[in-house]
Parts: structure tokens; sequence; C-alpha cells
């Protein structure tokens, strides 16, 4: 689990101005902000926009296409589950349905009590070690259903 | 003499709990009294006995695995005691079967070296490419890479040399090297490996590169989903300038070069070179039209060599006075050594680098052993979500461009999935039109609407829907998709889908017959 920081314009201006002046910033600037607050508070937008010399339309089209980005905070945990090739062949699929049975929610999604978001993920490049997936950052190989419950019960903590 | 202990720091050995062996190893030689060190090592490669700790004797290293943190206290009266014997024990090293028989030339130093230190680089033959470099001219290493017959290992396989030689002959005020680390294909780690396990072969790759086509500065694009690589190759990139192998006047030469990390944000598409581009310029990952080349027009519109992690990584071993070796090995115009990537259902799986030429049966049966479900090899999916799924009946196709591709496949990155006789491969078919759907850019119709159509269509097909018909639809918008996209994404993803479609006809029909046979 992470520990974000409340949105405040002021941090916010700061985290900006700390990367603004590198070489095609947005990127940079956008993940900076989301580590700081857990996701890309509406009103950076205007303000990444002001300090890179960019319209707030292109902001926003580059936040709204990477997968990563979010509008807003995650729930307390995030457990991603691999959904690509390699971990299909090695049963990921019915993993990752036991998953939605037990957390109650599509991947995608967070649940009610906002204690766990379910998120797909296209490889984490442990493809001889599969089915694998992450939770808050932390790796997790060789799947099966004791090690998914497992997960999911560290998760709904 | 403290004992010191290998445990891998690769992402994959940590995530089957290299981390918690390590914190074993240290409590119980704490509580033992035995001074050891502890290197974190990259992977040998041999994911299946990951976590695979190694221990050096006199006679050189011995290897044990896969541990886990009950094995450790055993496993460390094993280690000190004089014959090691342990049930997990698996001999020299070196002498392991599997990696005996491999011939790792990229991969020479990737597990053996700690990859945190510069020293230990230099005294595994470290730099002693780029140092040769700095006293040759730029025509004298473009002559050496051209020699080597070195081709693009991010899959598109265009020769290294030639592509070098436009950015060194298009004169600029600024020149970028640029290293593809966004690794999006499943079945593939090769990239991560190396990053994490000998990030400095990577790093001096693309000094050299710079060198060459007097470029100052160079990007490391890594997708976020390896923020382990991100580690290392920051921690790398800061030792490196330390040791004076960045910045200023490296080796106290007259050039300068220096990198900088970037991470991805989740996009698949920035594995294409020019929405790569694009998203380190700080835009929506939008491909580009080709021309202008990179080469001649790339990063911030300026000339730009940029290429996948292995093909500078390949660089140091062929500067190093290894060209010609280098293109002893191989078949036909594939030349040099491939690391290529065992992955999903296989029993052994891992790196293993060898030379062009081994056929794909070799690769899955034997070095692979099969799958570790027991069941029948039913397919395999070769170079990504975009790479064709290929039968048994061509199991003796060689690895090798011009072989893949006369099947109408691709080796791609060289990343192998291996699938069980459960596969259902309209499902399959239907995960790649999918996944093109996910992630297309949305600049071309083709790759955009196409994808979405294709879903469409196979559900129909799934549904009992007219299935013929719909058949015929999907042929057609591969063809569409394969002749009309802007880049390999949609013009690549017909490869799984014609290929199921081809080699596993049986499984277009409402019910798929496998799939009963299986249960």
């Amino acid at each position: 689990m992470s520990v974000y920081e409340p949105w405040d314009a002021g941090r916010g201006a700061e985290i900006i101005a700390e990367h603004s002046h590198l070489e095609g910033a947005t990127l940079v600037i956008l993940h900076a902000l989301q580590e700081a607050f857990g996701y890309v508070p509406e009103p950076a937008i205007p303000m990444v926009a002001e300090a890179l010399n960019l319209s707030r339309a292109e902001v926003h089209g580059v936040f709204t296409f990477y997968h990563d980005f979010r509008h807003k905070p995650a729930g307390k945990h995030v457990l991603k589950l691999c959904r690509a090739e390699a971990c299909q062949a090695a049963g990921g699929d019915a993993l990752a349905a036991r998953a939605e049975a037990r957390l109650g929610v599509a991947i995608g999604n967070t649940t009610p009590d906002e204690r766990v978001t379910l998120e797909p993920i296209y490889c984490l490049g442990l493809c001889a070690t599969a089915p694998s997936a992450m939770l808050d950052g932390r790796l997790v190989g060789r799947l099966d259903e004791a090690r998914i419950d497992a997960l999911i019960a560290e998760a709904q903590r | 003499m403290k004992m010191r202990i290998f445990v891998p720091r690769d992402a994959a050995a940590i995530s089957v709990g290299a981390d918690e062996v390590a914190a074993a190893i240290e409590q119980t030689a704490a509580k033992r009294d035995v001074p050891i060190k502890i290197i974190r090592n990259g992977s040998r490669g041999l994911m299946w006995l990951e976590p695979m700790i190694e221990v050096a004797t006199l006679k050189g290293r011995v290897a044990y695995g896969p541990v886990t943190p009950a094995d450790v206290p055993s496993l460390f009266e094993a280690m000190v005691s004089t014959n090691g014997s342990h049930p997990l024990r698996l001999g020299l090293t070196e002498e392991i079967p599997w990696l005996k028989r491999q011939t790792r030339l990229t991969f020479a130093r990737c597990g053996i070296i700690d990859p945190r230190s510069t020293e230990d680089y230099r005294a595994h033959d470290g730099y002693k490419g780029l140092e040769r470099a700095l006293t040759l001219t730029s025509d004298a290493i473009l002559a050496d890479v051209t020699a080597s017959g070195l081709r693009g290992r991010g899959g598109a396989g265009f020769p290294t040399g030639i592509k070098w030689k436009t950015v060194a002959q298009t004169s600029a005020d600024h020149k970028y090297i640029v290293c593809n680390a966004d690794e999006g294909d499943s079945g593939t780690f090769a990239d991560r490996m190396i990053m994490e396990g000998d990030p400095f072969v990577v790093i001096e790759g693309m000094t050299i590169a710079g060198v060459t086509v007097g470029a100052t500065k160079g990007y490391i694009y890594i997708r976020s989903e390896y923020p382990h690589a991100v580690e290392a190759m920051n921690a790398a990139i800061a030792a490196g300038r330390r040791a004076g192998y960045l910045g200023q006047r490296i080796c106290g030469s007259q050039h300068n070069f220096d990198l900088e990390v970037r991470v991805g944000a989740g996009a698949y598409v920035c594995g294409e070179e020019t929405s790569l581009l694009e998203s380190l310029e700080g835009r929506r990952g939008l491909v580009r039209a080709k021309p202008p080349l990179p080469a001649h027009k790339g990063l911030f519109g300026k000339p730009t060599v940029i290429n996948n992690v292995l093909s500078f990584a390949a660089i140091p071993f062929i500067l190093a006075g290894g060209a010609k070796t280098y293109a002893d090995f191989g078949m036909g115009r594939s030349r040099g050594t491939m690391p290529i990537q065992l992955a999903g259902n296989i029993k052994q799986g891992g790196l293993f680098e060898t030379a062009f030429g081994i056929t794909l049966g070799e690769l899955v049966d034997e070095i692979g052993g099969g799958t570790f479900t027991g069941r029948p090899v039913r397919a395999v999916q070769v170079g990504g979500p975009l790479g064709a799924y290929f039968p048994r009946a061509l199991f003796d196709t060689p690895f090798d461009y011009e072989a893949f591709a006369a099947r109408d496949g691709l080796i791609g990155h060289a990343g192998i999935v291996v699938f069980d006789d459960t596969v259902d491969m309209l499902k399959q078919a239907r995960f790649a039109m999918e996944f093109c759907a996910i992630e297309s850019c949305g600049k071309c119709t083709p790759c955009r609407i196409g994808s979405t159509r294709g879903v469409e269509t196979i559900d129909k097909i799934r549904a009992g829907e007219r299935v013929e018909q719909n058949l015929a639809v999907i042929e057609d918008l591969c063809n569409t998709m394969k002749f009309g996209s802007l880049c390999a994404l949609g013009g690549f993803t017909p490869y799984p889908v014609s290929s199921a479609l081809k080699h596993f006809r049986e499984d277009f029909s409402p019910a798929p017959k496998s799939l009963q046979a299986a249960e």
C-alpha cells in the first residue's frame, strides 16, 4: 500500500517546476504528480500546460492516451493481473476469473469498500514464471489458486 | 575469507521469492556466525530453477535451486561443508547442460557479475569494445558493425550498420541515441533480464553508437511495467558517471556522452519506434508516417539512432574485436546469436542464447522439455502478440528471419509462448484482435476500426452466426489491416489471427473440438 499526499496546488506547482526544464517533460511530470497524489488531479492539467507552453487539450490528450494515468485515486491496494498470452497459456484466465469472483468486481474496477482495485496488465516480463501479478508494486510469479487467494486476502486486509 | 553467495536480483527471481531467500541466508549466517557476502546478481536465465542461488567455491560456482526460505538452513549446512551435497544441488553452474549448450555472446556476463559494479563489469571484459572504438574512426567502427551482420533485434531485423551509417552521414547540430526498452511483447523478457543483470553492456553499446555517429545524448525508454529494470539502469548510469564512462570527456577522450532513463506509461504501441519518439517528446504515442526515417529526422527532429536493447547489447562484443566471430555464427542472412525466450506453459522456460538456425522443435521439445502441465504441445506463438501461431507440423522451421517469414510468421523479439492441447485457438485469435483494439494509437483506420470489427466478427463465429461468411470477413479484414495499416500493430495483428485460422481451423466453430476432447 502506498501513502499519498492530498492534492495541493502549491505542491503540484513545485513538482511541475522541478521537471519542466527537461526535454519533452509531459510524461515525466504526469508520472511525478501521480506518484505524489496517487492520481493526476484535474486542476493539475492546466498547470502543466501553462508550464510547458502547451494547450490544455494537448496535455489532456497525453494524460488520457496512456493507460497508467488515473483521473481519480485507486483503491487502497492495487492488484494487477497479467492478462497477456504467456500467462494465458499458463492458466491465467482461470485465476483472473477466480480473483473477480472473490473480490466481487470485474477487472478494471475497485471494490465498493475501496480497498482493492483490480486491473489488467499486459506483460510484466515474467513469462517463464507465469502466471504473474503485481500487488502494490510487488511482483508475484508462479501463481496458483493458493497464491492468488493469499494475495487477495492480503489486499483485503 | 568471506563466503560469497549469489542471489539474483532479477525481477522474475524476486517474483518467486529471491528477496526472502536472501534475507533467510543473512539470518542463518548471522546465527551461525559465518562471514558471508551476498551478491545480488542477474539471472542465469534458468527460470524454472529460480530462485537459483550460487556459492563460489575453489572449483567454480555451485548452483542450488529452486530455493525457498525454508530450504536455507539445510542448504547453508551443505554450502559450508566440503562436499556440498543437497537435494537442490545442481552442480557447477557452468556445467549445467541447459547453460552449457548455449552460445552466450550478448548474455556472456548476465548472472555472473554484480550489475551495480563497473569494476566487476571491467573484470569480465567490459568496456573493451568502447576502449577499442575510441581508437577507431567512425568509418572503421561502422565497418565492424556491418561486418558482424547484426540486424535489429527488436523484431524488424533491419541491418544495424546501415542504420548507424545513415545517422553518421546526416549532418546536424544535435543527434540522439535512443534505446527502445519498451519490451511489451508477451513471452519476451530478454531486455528486462539484460538491463537488470548486465546494464553496463547496454550503456557501453549506446556509448559506442554515440561516438560513432557523433551524438552526445542518449535516452533509454523503459516501460513502466519494469520498475526493477528502471532502478537497475539508473543505478548503472550513476555508477558509469562516477567511473568516467559517462559525462564529459568519457574515458579521457574528446567525446561527451550521457544517458537518461525515461519511463513509459503503459502503452504497448510505444514499442513502435516512431510512437516511442513521440512519447519521448512528451506527446501521445501516435505513430509517425515514414519517411522521414528517424535516422534523418528522429527525436525532436534530429538524426537519431533508435535500436532495441539487445541490438545495443550485442555491440560491445563486436567492437572488442569480435565482428568476424559474431558473423561466423548463424545461418543465411541471420548472423550471430539470438537470445531466445522460452515462455508460457513450458517445463524448462528461460533465456536461451544460441546461434540462428536451431529449429523450433529443438527449442520447444528438447530444450524447453515440453509443457509443465505434461499435456501435448498444440501451438506456439513466436514473436509476441503480433507473431504467428505455429502447429507441431511446422516445428522443423529453423530460427531465422527469412525462414519464419517464408512460413507466414516472424521471429520478432524471439519470444516463444507454448500452449498445450487445452488451448482454444478461436479465443487466441479473438485476443489478438482485442489487444490491437485496446492498444491501437488510433491514427490509421484499418487498425483502429479493423481490430474492433475483428472482435465482433469472431464473436459471431463463436455464436454460430453465418460461420462461413464471417470467416471470409475475417480473412478480408486481415488483408486490409496487413496492407493498409501505418505500423506493425495493425499490420501484424493478422499474423496470429490468420495463422490460427489456417492451422487450427477446427476451433473456428461454435463448439471447439479441442476443448471437447480435453474435457
